[in-house]
């Protein structure tokens, strides 16, 4: 195309004609701002867990903790133990797929509690806060969003035991209650994650002490074996650990032996922990400086 | 009806304190911001420029003082602050890993927007900011300058009355300064009471409407921009003299006819000194010359942010972070 003279007579004209469009979409922008009705807890929790959401679409890798981990520890444990502790690996798997199961969802949990260490690292934290939104749902949707980590990481074990030989009493029926069970679960233990992530200067310092936490309460527990073949002693802590109760109640509600007092008491830890560190983590969010 | 207390002062702040450890970040701060207006608060690197805001954004609760904000009281009715304010920190305040309109989306989900009324509000923000183009791209990917569009175009999605803006332009440059700077100009034009902090003078007179200087915790001088300047002079004069063995000569002529205190530079040929006007400087380098003092190379500058301190402080402003 040739370029006449009027032609570039007109470029001029018509920049500053971009110019003041540009100038009035800016203001008009800028205005156009009106303020909506203020929206209700639940909505906020939701529009948090699509975040959560967004964030594995973008760090997929974050998954691999969910997918990876379970498929793991099942193969590990079944056979490195199953011959020594119970005679075979098909019996162990009856008794250790429960057991493995709530060890690596509550390890899961700890997750949480990294995710909002980084948040807290980096400004969004000062967004959230500076909100006029009930802020409770910046966690709760997180948890939601792990709601559905923890289901993905308890279907693929339960498949893959299943494939494996296990044989639960309890049908599908006791599995889904065990998998509901042990969500209620892993939501209130999280509040303590989230109540050091607010503490912790750094991830790796989080990590540290999550792990210290996490390591005892899972091995010194019914997960692996029988508490009948530990000295006296190590019983007594066994029987305290919530991580051994919620174990018990999973464990019976796949077979079917559950009682009611093994459920209650799972729930009653989780109703415990809750209003212990929620309120915990809410008041550091509050004050964090 | 309630929204009266709103007509009068956007911020009314009486001795704000803030501590962390023994340290007092802010040490009484008093502040009267009106109105529809810019109020530019300077001061050199852990002046307290950010914990004061912090505070009035309800993100730090005060040690000491009190303060309402858009006639709400800062203690008391900290949610209803929340709901007609908003902070861009000094650091991204959106999130990283998610696209320039995801993070629009978010905040104005958040704010009760509908998803459509979202996506719209966020589609309209990243047009009026030039950010059409990086819209579905993840923030980590922006530079400096598109960051701290998003971060603003995040403050704004409901349009607050009042704004905080920390350190909006440092680290950007020429260009995007300036980008920053008209959208701030647009906002304040709306009705927007805008708060902001900058380590630059020249921000401060070319935004504020008053400027407060802060050091150490505390206001040591506030005005509007012309107040602060007849105080200091317009600037320094800053002559290079051919040979420095007239400097001694120089100094005193320049002493005498400028009426001021002379400051000798490092460089052993070169010294300055404050003037209130362009007359008295040029009058000044024509002493100069008449007394066969040759100068290679003169220049009149706005004073810096050092030389306000000096001004304000008598003493340069690293020197006192030194002291401390
Ligand atoms: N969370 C904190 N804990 C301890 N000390 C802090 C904290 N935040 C700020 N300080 C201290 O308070 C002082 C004021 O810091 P502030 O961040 O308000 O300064 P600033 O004016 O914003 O500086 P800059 O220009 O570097 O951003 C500094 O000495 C800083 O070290
Ligand atoms: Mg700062």
């Amino acid at each position: 195309m040739t370029v006449s003279p009027e032609n570039q007579k007109l470029r001029p004209e018509m920049e500053t004609d971009t110019e003041g469009a540009r100038e009035e979409a800016l203001r008009r922008a800028i205005s156009g701002g009106a303020r909506p009705a203020k929206p209700n807890g639940i909505a906020t929790s939701f529009t948090f867990g699509w975040r959560a959401l967004l964030k594995i679409k973008y760090i997929p890798e974050q998954l691999i903790d969910a997918t990876i981990f379970p498929i793991m520890f099942l193969l590990m444990f079944t056979y490195l133990f199953g011959g020594a502790l119970a005679g075979s690996t098909g019996d162990y798997l009856q008794f250790l797929l429960p057991g493995i199961l709530v060890q690596t969802i509550v390890t899961l949990t700890m997750y949480t509690g990294v995710e909002l260490n980084n948040d807290i690292t980096k400004g969004i934290f000062d967004r959230f806060r500076s909100l006029p939104i009930w802020h409770p749902s910046v966690l709760v949707g997180a948890l939601m969003v792990d709601g559905v980590r923890y289901t993905m990481a308890s279907a693929i074990m339960i498949i893959l035991g299943l494939i494996l030989g296990f044989r639960p009493e309890g049908g599908i029926l006791g599995m889904v209650a065990a998998v509901l069970l042990l969500q209620v679960f892993a939501f209130s233990l999280s509040w303590i994650w989230t109540t050091l992530g607010m503490i912790m200067r750094s991830e790796k310092s989080l990590m540290g002490v999550s792990m210290m936490v996490m390591f005892p309460l899972t091995f010194i527990s019914n997960v692996f074996v029988d508490p009948e073949t530990m000295p006296s002693w190590l019983q007594g802590f066994v029987e305290i650990n919530p991580i051994s109760l919620v174990v018990t109640a999973v464990r019976g509600l796949m077979h079917g032996t559950v009682t009611f007092a093994e459920i209650s008491w799972v729930l009653v830890a989780a109703v415990i922990l809750t209003a212990v560190f929620a309120p915990l983590t809410m008041y550091l969010y509050r004050n964090k400086n | 009806m309630n929204d009266q207390p709103q007509k009068e002062l956007a911020i009314k702040a009486a001795g704000l304190v803030k501590k962390f450890g023994e340290e007092r970040a802010v040490d009484g701060v008093d502040l009267a911001v009106q109105r529809g207006t810019v109020y530019g608060f300077l001061g050199p690197n852990g002046a307290g420029k950010t914990t004061t805001i912090r505070m009035l954004a309800t993100l730090l609760s005060p040690d000491g003082g009190s303060a309402t904000v858009l006639g709400y009281d800062l203690a008391t009715e900290a949610d209803k602050v929340r709901s007609h304010v908003s902070l861009t920190g000094q650091f991204a305040s959106v999130d990283e890993d998610l696209t320039g309109l995801e993070n629009l989306i978010l905040i104005g989900r958040l704010m009760g927007y509908t998803r459509k009324e979202a996506r719209d509000r966020g589609t309209e923000l990243l047009h009026a900011f030039g950010l059409e183009d990086a819209a579905r791209r993840q923030v980590k990917k922006y530079s400096g300058g598109m960051r701290r569009r998003i971060d603003i175009a995040a403050s704004i999605v409901v349009t607050p009355d009042l704004l905080f803006l920390d350190e909006p332009t440092t680290g950007l440059d020429p260009r995007s300064r300036n980008q920053v700077w008209s959208i701030v100009r647009t906002l304040v034009s709306t009705g927007t009471t805008v708060l902001l902090t900058t380590q630059y003078l020249e921000e401060a007179d070319q935004l504020a409407d008053r400027i407060a200087v802060i050091d150490r915790g505390r206001i040591i001088a506030e005005g509007t921009s012309g107040e602060l300047k007849a105080s200091l002079g317009t600037g320094s004069l800053q002559v290079r003299l051919l040979h420095p063995e007239d400097r001694p000569r120089a100094e005193q002529l320049l002493a005498e006819k400028l009426n001021t205190s002379i400051i000798l530079e490092t460089d052993p040929s070169a010294l300055s000194a404050q003037v209130s006007d362009t007359t008295q400087a040029s009058t000044a380098l024509s002493a100069l010359t008449k007394a066969n003092i040759e100068v290679t190379d003169f220049s009149l500058g706005q004073p810096s942010l050092d030389e306000v301190f000096l001004q304000l402080t008598g003493k340069p402003a690293e020197e006192e972070e030194a002291v401390k």
